[in-house]
């Protein structure tokens, strides 16, 4: 049993498992932070971003260099690629994909890269995730492919991946990983037929993995539809955990009990901001919004469409309740603000209790089905779909992507950037925001940091694993020593003793799980024909000699029919007949009663050493010679007196 | 615990009040618990006292499913829950959980304030009821207790509608409700996996009935609907609020939108608005195609059809009007037929399965002249049409159903006697599998016979697979397992022999037989122990032989053949072990028959 790193980012997670000759692939995590080493794609045309000054290594004028200044610009202090933006995708060069029998997908964060390891590598396998994790996995593609076309730039750069020049670079750049692997982004048709192979699964469903395995997902509490792993044999337990958490939003809480003694618990996805509590950044995030708008300016938060946005548009419309602002419009831009606004209302079974009773009324799970019929909060395509008819500040305005690399949120920035009175906030954990914030410096408005990050801390996820006890645990490399930049928080780590296996990227992990048993079934008529004896008190035994059938890799023992019994050869080429063992120690004397109540007359026993003794039946012209373990039959005469001998003795000893 | 019984304590040979009794692998679960739309006495709910005479349900009961909303699946259940006395868990769909309060409530109004009842659930009860409800999702695996797991399945008859399986130990029973295998306008159709269990109980409501294509059926109910309105006519379609109601609206909606009719469609109000409602939350439990466009449009709201009132009734002029209860047994429906019926121009069309004893049966029956209440008789003189839109698997369903799920016998309920005889044979003979099909209070007893489960070890199986694995592939080569089975308690394992019997100190006892043949012949003793090898190796060609360099002669694995004497007189002395005993004692006989003459 192994287990394969693919991924960099614990948080985007990528992995191959072999177990009992099946392959998976847990998650197909994309690694968006890399696209913030390149220019923002600008929804107008943006003077400052197209007379940026190019970057160089030295003064000197060749050709190379030249390709170089065009490709690298200098930007608010920092160097950024300019073109075509580029994903690093797992790392799919040290596994062969057609080999992959099963993607596991845990949530919709998880599932980005699938397009890049399902189309164009012979990959033929099924990939399992949950219903909402399809259908808003996919709102996350179309938004990411619609917004890289909506400003193509043709212009591909590869001259700064070289080694000689990378290494010359701020390190900003250098510390990239393996850019030269980076993928241009995926097309709407990539997606589409990617997404063909997914086959959906409900909580708690168990899937059939080619007879030999089964998975099931169980819910993790994490987003609407997300899910942890189970992976079972009849006899071990593989438990992957990734996106999960334990604290009380809009999904369905997280589902403990499949996850309990497994032999196995992975473990990924952890907080990327340990530092900061999610709810008290929720009331940050309120307070903050709440203030600016009381002061006349405008707030925008950068955000995906989905997940932690309705919480947002929850718990920030309660808020301008109580601060006398409900009049406030809040804008919510998305290619797929329509999809995801309809799909939130439908996924009742995926929801909090409290979420799903509303339902039942029947009223829409969440709160801002209702702000959008009173018009409080407007959805939109992008700027150019309606907006400006209907624009009023001061406002909110919630929109993509929270890289500021791409989508509508560039042309706020530019917007709003210049004056102080507005402020961006940042919620989405998955940038650094000041890395986000480099090319659009030196910029006046406020800027907010309240990331919401509701994956398990590194407390809640020790609580986890304490109570769950897998007997084997492997954690991120990263997981097993505090953060690199907060080398005193040793709270931030993982506690397993004696400590855990590790995985980091590119690295195969060799698993202690040995199996030691299979299930196999007895049919009915073979087990009625078996005469078990009982070897012990309480443990009887006996000896089966079966015709094996092996179907789907389940395997069947029936009764060997007779014709097999006579006329077919094993596989070494011997006969098929079933076998007997006779055990036990002769009792002499026992042996002796029974041979003469047979009417055998004229017995003489000689001892010959301390076991041993030899049986004359001079009448008989027969020998039993009879050692403790083993008697031999010498018998000259009649083929009548040995069966009779034969049966005889073997009633004084035990056979199976 | 090897056998299975089910005692339908309504629903058997019988449509309506649907509730039957399962008794498996020592676990007792009540399936379905319906009332009777042909009765307004003590009959319209099931027996249970059955079930005990006295005292509550619970200690008899594991657990309660309901398969679907409807009245004659769930309309006894507070009576049951409440009335009777059962605290157990009661399983059912998300929007089953939902649907279901709604239609207790309304029922529990006609009968109580329209009709006057007294001793009726009271609206109190339907909430405890209700909070007794675990609600299930489709496919998920549901553990009752240790033993017992059940797993729904989706049954496209109405919204939420699922068949389930229930599984204790190795023994499984499916039961269906009602469910429809062909997708129509807002649902998909019935699915369920290869699940083989040991029972399918099946609905059986068009078991002889093998229904045309659904276009041409929905190109007769618009051309009927149409024909009626362009001669001014009325058309009352009177429906359940749920399910069919729905369907017939979508078809009606985009067939006045085609073409561009103005003729109003109305819909009585109350509980459709909040109906609409449920299927737009729920429309992930509707058909594909519904599911795919609803963001761009929810085909739930509707442009044409507007609200109804009362005060429309005698509006001049064509109209069509949807209006509850489909069974035209009470409420609008039966208001309305009663202003309509005395005029020819106007028609009724009846899009679902009528109970006997209610007036949509006696008019589907060809009753011209109804006796209403005080006494005052009814002229019908309107159109009267039946289309059947009711979403039940025709004959051809039930039979896709069986070899969709495999089971190893199958038990009608929710049909007519004489109907079911007939599906009854037609499963035996095409599936040759045991088919029951109980009366109420009857009980059928089936026996279940299965492989039992055994742990094998590794190391074991490998060694066996590693010699196939060797030799080229041969389906047809038997594969031989030889191992010692250890039972201790109920844990099963089977291990190597040798391994078990070192495991439990058995030595094993060695056997061996030596017998000598003397006889004279003349010649070297060589030449007589080839004679002995060629006649081996004629007669015992099955089993390998060895003649080795000193002379002696080896078979199978343990029989040993030596020739000693002199030129005149020779002995072969024949020795083998017990575990060749056959080979030894008939090799002893030929060689004592061909050589000692």
């Amino acid at each position: 049993m192994k287990l394969t790193c693919l991924s960099a980012n614990p948080s985007k997670p990528c992995f191959i498992l072999h177990f009992k000759g099946v392959t998976f692939m847990l998650d197909c995590g994309l690694d968006v932070r890399e696209i913030l080493k390149f220019l923002p794609l600008p929804v107008v045309h943006n003077a400052r971003l197209s007379k940026l000054k190019g970057w160089t290594s030295s003064d000197d004028k060749s050709e190379e260099n030249a390709m170089l200044e065009q490709e690298l610009k200098q930007c608010g202090g920092n160097v950024f690629v300019d073109g075509m933006i580029e994903f690093s995708i797992p790392e799919v060069s040290i596994t062969d994909l057609s080999q992959v029998d099963a993607i596991l997908i845990s949530n919709h964060n998880t599932i980005l890269a699938l397009p890049y390891i399902t189309e164009y590598t012979g990959f033929k396998g099924i990939v399992y995730c949950t219903d909402p994790t399809l259908q808003i996995g996919r709102q996350y593609m179309d938004e990411l492919v619609t917004y890289i076309e909506r400003t193509p730039k043709t212009k591909v750069c590869t001259q700064w991946k070289a080694d000689n020049i990378l290494k010359l670079l701020p390190s900003f750049l250098s510390d990239t990983v393996r850019p030269r692997m980076w993928k241009k982004c995926y097309t709407r048709h990539d997606v589409n037929s990617s997404l063909a192979r997914v086959q959906v699964v409900g909580y708690n469903e168990r899937r059939d993995i080619y007879g030999a395995l089964t998975v099931l997902a169980c819910s993790s509490g994490y987003s609407i539809g997300s899910c942890n792993w189970v992976i079972t044999s009849e006899y071990e337990k593989i438990c992957y955990v990734a996106g999960t958490s334990t604290l009380t939003t809009h999904p369905k809480p997280v589902d403990q009990a499949p996850l309990k003694n497994s032999d196995l618990l992975i473990l990924g996805c952890l907080t990327q901001t340990p530092t900061v509590n999610p709810d008290a950044m929720i009331g940050e995030f309120c307070v903050n919004a709440a203030v600016t708008l009381k002061n006349g300016g405008n707030v925008l938060v950068p955000c995906y469409p989905s997940g932690i946005t309705y919480d947002l548009f929850e718990c920030l419309s309660g808020h301008l309740d109580t601060c006398g602002l409900s009049t406030i419009p809040m804008y919510f831009l998305s290619p797929v603000s329509d999809s995801v606004l309809a799909y939130s209302n439908i996924f009742a079974e995926w929801l909090s209790t409290a979420k799903q009773s509303r339902v039942y009324l029947p009223e829409p799970p969440f709160p801002h089905a209702e702000l959008v019929t009173l018009g409080r909060l407007k959805h939109f395509n992008n700027i150019h779909d309606g907006l400006n008819s209907d624009f009023r500040t001061p406002c909110i305005v919630f929109t993509g992507h929270p890289s500021l690399r791409m989508g509508d949120v560039v042309h706020f920035i530019e917007m709003w950037g210049k004056s102080s009175g507005n402020t961006i906030i940042f919620t989405e954990p998955d940038f650094p925001y000041l890395d986000a914030l480099a090319p659009y410096q030196p910029m006046q408005m406020r800027v907010c940091y309240c990331p919401i990050d509701t994956s398990l801390n590194f407390g809640q996820a020790n609580k986890l694993i304490k109570e769950l006890k897998p007997t084997h645990l492997v954690v991120a490399e990263s997981y097993t020593q505090p953060p690199v930049s907060m080398p005193h928080r040793t709270e931030f780590v993982i506690e397993w003793e004696p400590g855990p296996l590790t995985y980091k990227r590119g690295e195969i992990v060799s698993l202690p799980i040995k199996r030691q048993f299979e299930s196999v079934e007895l049919s009915s008529e073979l087990a009625a024909s078996l005469e078990p004896s009982e070897v012990k008190p309480g443990t009887s035994l006996c000896m089966i000699t079966a015709s094996l059938v092996v179907k789907d890799n389940k395997y069947l023992l029936k009764p060997l029919s007779s014709e097999t019994l006579s006329t077919k050869r094993r596989a070494d080429g011997t006969l098929i007949r079933p076998k007997s063992y006779i055990w036990g120690k002769l009792n002499i004397q026992s042996f002796v009663d029974a041979l003469t109540k047979q009417g055998i007359t004229d017995i003489k026993v000689e001892s010959t050493g301390e076991d041993g003794s030899i049986i004359h039946l001079s009448n008989d012209d027969t020998l039993i010679q009879v050692e403790s373990d083993s008697t031999h039959i010498i018998c000259e005469g009649e083929e009548a007196v040995r069966t009779k001998l034969r049966d005889t003795l073997l009633k004084c000893l035990h056979k199976l | 615990m090897t056998e299975i019984t089910v005692t339908p304590l309504g629903a058997g040979q019988d449509v309506g009040r649907s509730c039957i009794l399962l008794s498996i692998g020592g676990k007792n679960i009540m399936l379905d618990c319906g009332m009777h739309m042909g009765y307004n006495d003590e009959r319209r709910f099931p027996d249970f006292t059955y079930v005990t005479k006295e005292g509550r349900l619970t200690q008899h009961l594991d657990c309660v499913i309901i398969s679907h909303f409807h009245l004659d699946h769930c309309g006894a259940l507070p009576y049951m829950s409440e009335m009777v006395g059962y605290d157990g868990p009661i399983y059912m769909t998300h929007p089953t959980k939902a649907i279901c309060p709604i239609l207790l409530e309304d029922y529990r109004k006609i009968t109580v304030e329209r009709k006057g009842e007294t001793n009726f659930f009271t609206s109190e009860m339907i909430k405890t009821c209700m909070k007794k409800v675990i609600a299930v999702n489709l496919h998920q695996t549901m553990q009752v207790d240790d033993e017992m797991e059940i797993k729904a399945y989706y049954a496209g008859h109405v919204l939420g509608a699922a068949m389930f399986h229930i599984k204790v130990g190795q023994q499984s029973v499916v039961y269906t409700g009602d469910y429809n295998m062909t997708p129509d306008r807002h649902l998909g159709a019935a699915w369920i996996d290869k699940c083989r269990p040991d029972l399918l109980i099946t609905e059986s409501t068009y078991a002889t009935t093998i229904r045309d294509s659904k276009r041409c059926r929905e190109r007769d109910f618009l051309k009927k609907v149409h024909n009626c309105v362009d001669k001014g006519g009325k058309v009352l379609i009177p429906v359940f609020a749920l399910g069919r109601a729905q369907e017939l609206c979508i078809l009606l909606e985009t067939y006045w939108d085609r073409m561009n009719l103005k003729v109003p469609v109305y819909f009585s109000l109350g509980l459709t608005e909040k109906a609409n409602h449920y299927y737009k939350l729920f429309i992930t439990w509707t058909s594909q195609k519904i599911k795919k466009t609803f963001v761009e449009r929810n085909m739930f709201e509707f442009k044409h059809i507007k609200p109804f009132d009362r005060a429309y009734i005698d509006n001049p002029g064509p109209m069509v009007v949807f209006a509850t209860p489909g069974m035209l047994h009470a409420g609008l429906s039966l208001q309305v037929f009663k202003r309509w019926a005395p005029n020819e121009k106007n028609m009724v069309i009846m899009p679902g399965y009528c109970v006997a004893g209610t007036v949509g049966h006696k008019i589907l029956n060809g009753v011209r002249k109804l006796e209403m209440e005080n006494k005052q008789m009814l002229d019908v003189k309107l159109a009267v049409e039946y289309m059947s839109f009711s979403a039940h698997a025709d004959a051809k369903g039930i039979m896709q159903l069986i070899s969709q799920c495999e089971p190893r016998n199958v038990l009608l309920v929710h049909g007519e006697a004489v109907k079911m005889e007939f599906l009854k044979t037609k499963i035996k003979q095409e599936f040759s599998i045991g088919c029951f099909m109980p009366a109420n209070g009857e009980t059928a007893v089936m026996e279940t016979k299965h492989n039992i489960p055994v742990d094998i070890s590794l190391s074991l199986l490998k060694r066996e697979s590693a010699k196939v694995g060797l030799l080229p592939p041969d389906a047809k080569r038997p594969r031989v397992l030889h191992g010692a089975l250890v039972m201790k308690g109920s844990k099963l394992q089977l291990i190597d022999a040798a391994d078990a019997l070192q495991d439990f100190g058995l030595a094993e006892h060695q056997l061996r037989f030596t017998s000598t043949l003397a006889f004279d012949e003349e010649g070297p003793t060589t030449e007589t122990a080839d004679k002995i090898y060629q006649l081996v190796k004629s007669q015992l060609k099955d089993f390998p032989t060895h003649y080795s360099s000193d002379g002696s002669i080896t078979i199978s694995d343990s029989v040993l053949v030596q020739v000693s004497g002199d030129e005149e007189s020779k002995s072969v002395l024949v020795s083998w072990s017990y575990q060749d005993e056959d080979v030894g004692s008939y090799l002893l006989q030929l060689l004592k028959s061909e050589l000692v003459t």
